[in-house]
């Protein structure tokens, strides 16, 4: 059974999102870390970087395959967690903790009702 | 054969993998384990420890009669008759051009009566292949052929194999039979064993790049074999290793693989499999071009490449680079995977023959990005 915490946001895309007044916090969701298998690869993007909505702008690869990941929100990338790089497992064991990838900073608050609550994403996977 | 609604074919220990919990794909036609915990995990229980694979899915073709020796030598490139029974060999089936329709493991059981192991997603095109050579080979009413449908077949990879394997199966000394026990089995040898009212073979085989053995068994004892080697691997702590640590356990020993290093349009030759290629045995199909390609070389070779940064891994189809052909690529990778024993990108490719020489520096074409590798000696890893 995928974790699936309740005061996250989500998208169809699978990346959670922890909103902090205008900083989102960005990763990818237990389901998502399930399907991939072990992470042997990721690809994060630059501080400083702005990104769109439905934007891809970083990459996880596993044995299997390689995943495009979307920004969730429109804004600027204000902190990448150059950390995970040297553990890549985090993604796995901790995705929703150690496995968080970037942070933005929040430009269009509107989008934030665009995305899917904890429920709506649970719905969403066991479809 | 069990079939599912999706219309895969269940191997007999399919059962067994559903127990323990994998994660089950489509592989050949056939609803096989991937992983149980993690690639990681396994891979190295393979390496360190011991770790246990459903090889059902390959075929089993037994091959007997009194040409059975000269149609398999007719078929396949490597000298047949050079073994005893109880010896086994890797060879390769080859089409009129030289191309491999298959690579495979020929197990002399007895004097001219074979088994001969193939690839999943072969079976069909090499029995095709032997009914098609048979038609017209002049001692065809002597030679039997038979695919058996339901056989299983496990394979115990790792250092301690043969200390789950020996106890597990073992016969009590006897003066007539020396091979009464695994642990006495060399590389490559077979020799059948009694188990549950019936007989299986053990053969020193594997895919690994370690030690290990092959279990050939009919699908009514298979699981009670599956359940001995966990009964005596408990405390080895072994483990149910899937097809994701098979397919980098053998990348990393540069053992070939059927439809990437290997296909119709490549030759044992252009793969560097020479040394399994005998040219003084008599004719063999694809003897001539083989010939040829041994004497005048090959436009491509198969090579080994290490990355030489951090990068996403190399993976099948990507493009091949060297600083000295700017207008285009100079190869192609056939395998990649990052390699969990060295913690870097590792894989195998044809490259033109000018730059296929170990220490050339290459660059690999990875979505867009060229990252630096370098080719190496193969093996990437040998058993310790």
């Amino acid at each position: 059974m995928s974790k699936i915490p309740e005061e996250l946001k989500y998208t169809k895309t699978h990346e959670w999102v922890k909103i902090d007044s205008e900083i989102a916090t960005v990763g990818i969701t237990d389901h998502a870390q399930h399907e991939l298998s072990d992470v042997v690869f990721l690809e994060l993007p630059q501080k400083g970087r702005k990104v769109r909505v439905g934007e891809a702008c970083a990459v996880v690869e596993s044995h299997k395959t390689a995943s495009d990941i979307y920004s969730p929100l429109s804004g600027e990338v204000i902190d990448s967690n150059t950390e995970l790089l040297n553990d890549l497992s985090q993604i796995n064991t901790d995705p929703y903790g150690k496995g968080w990838f970037f942070k933005i900073k929040i430009s269009n608050p509107d989008e934030v009702k665009n995305l899917l609550s904890a429920k709506e994403y649970e719905k969403f996977i066991t479809a | 054969m069990e079939n599912n609604v999706k219309g895969l074919k269940r191997t007999p220990l399919y059962s067994k993998h559903v127990e323990l919990g994998a994660k089950l794909v489509d592989f050949a036609g056939w609803e096989m384990p991937v992983q149980y915990t993690t690639l990681l995990e396994e891979h190295l229980a393979v390496r360190n420890n011991v770790g246990v694979f459903d090889i059902s899915h390959m075929g089993q073709v037994y091959v007997k009669g009194e040409a059975a020796t000269a149609f398999l030598n007719y078929i396949l490139t490597n000298d047949v008759s050079k073994l005893s029974p109880g010896e086994a060999q890797y060879s390769l089936m080859c089409n009129e051009k030289g191309g491999v329709i298959d690579d495979l493991y020929v197990y002399c059981l007895d004097k001219n009566y074979y088994l001969v192991i193939v690839n999943a997603s072969r079976v069909e095109v090499d029995v095709a292949h032997f009914s098609e050579v048979l038609k017209t080979f002049s001692n065809k009413e002597s030679v039997n052929i038979k695919l058996m449908q339901d056989c299983g077949a496990i394979a115990v990879q790792g250092k301690n194999a043969v200390k789950v394997v020996t106890p597990a199966f073992e016969l009590p000394p006897s003066s007539e039979n020396i091979l009464n026990s695994p642990a006495n089995l060399k590389k490559n040898q077979i020799t059948a064993f009694p188990f549950g009212g019936s007989v299986f073979w053990i053969s020193r085989t594997g895919y690994t790049g370690e030690d290990g053995f092959e279990l050939f068994a009919p699908q009514e004892i298979i699981k009670d074999v599956w359940d001995k080697v966990f009964q005596f691997g408990k405390k080895y702590g072994i483990k149910p290793a899937g097809l994701g640590a098979r397919d980098t356990l053998r990348l990393e020993a540069c053992y070939p693989l059927y439809g990437h290093e290997l296909d119709e349009n490549t030759t044992p030759i252009e793969a560097g499999l020479s040394f399994f290629v005998s040219f003084d045995k008599g004719a063999f199909i694809g003897r001539d071009i083989l010939l040829k390609q041994k004497t005048e070389g090959v436009s491509k070779r198969c090579v080994a490449f290490k990355m030489l940064q951090k990068s996403p891994p190399p993976r099948q189809g990507y493009q091949i680079w060297h600083s000295a052909y700017n207008d285009s690529p100079v190869g192609i990778v056939t395998s990649g995977t990052h390699s969990p024993t060295f913690n870097i990108g590792i894989g195998m490719g044809y490259v033109k023959t000018a730059v296929s020489t170990v220490g050339t520096e290459l660059e690999i074409d990875i979505r867009g990005n060229r990252y630096k590798a370098e080719i190496v000696k193969k093996p990437f890893y040998k058993k310790q």
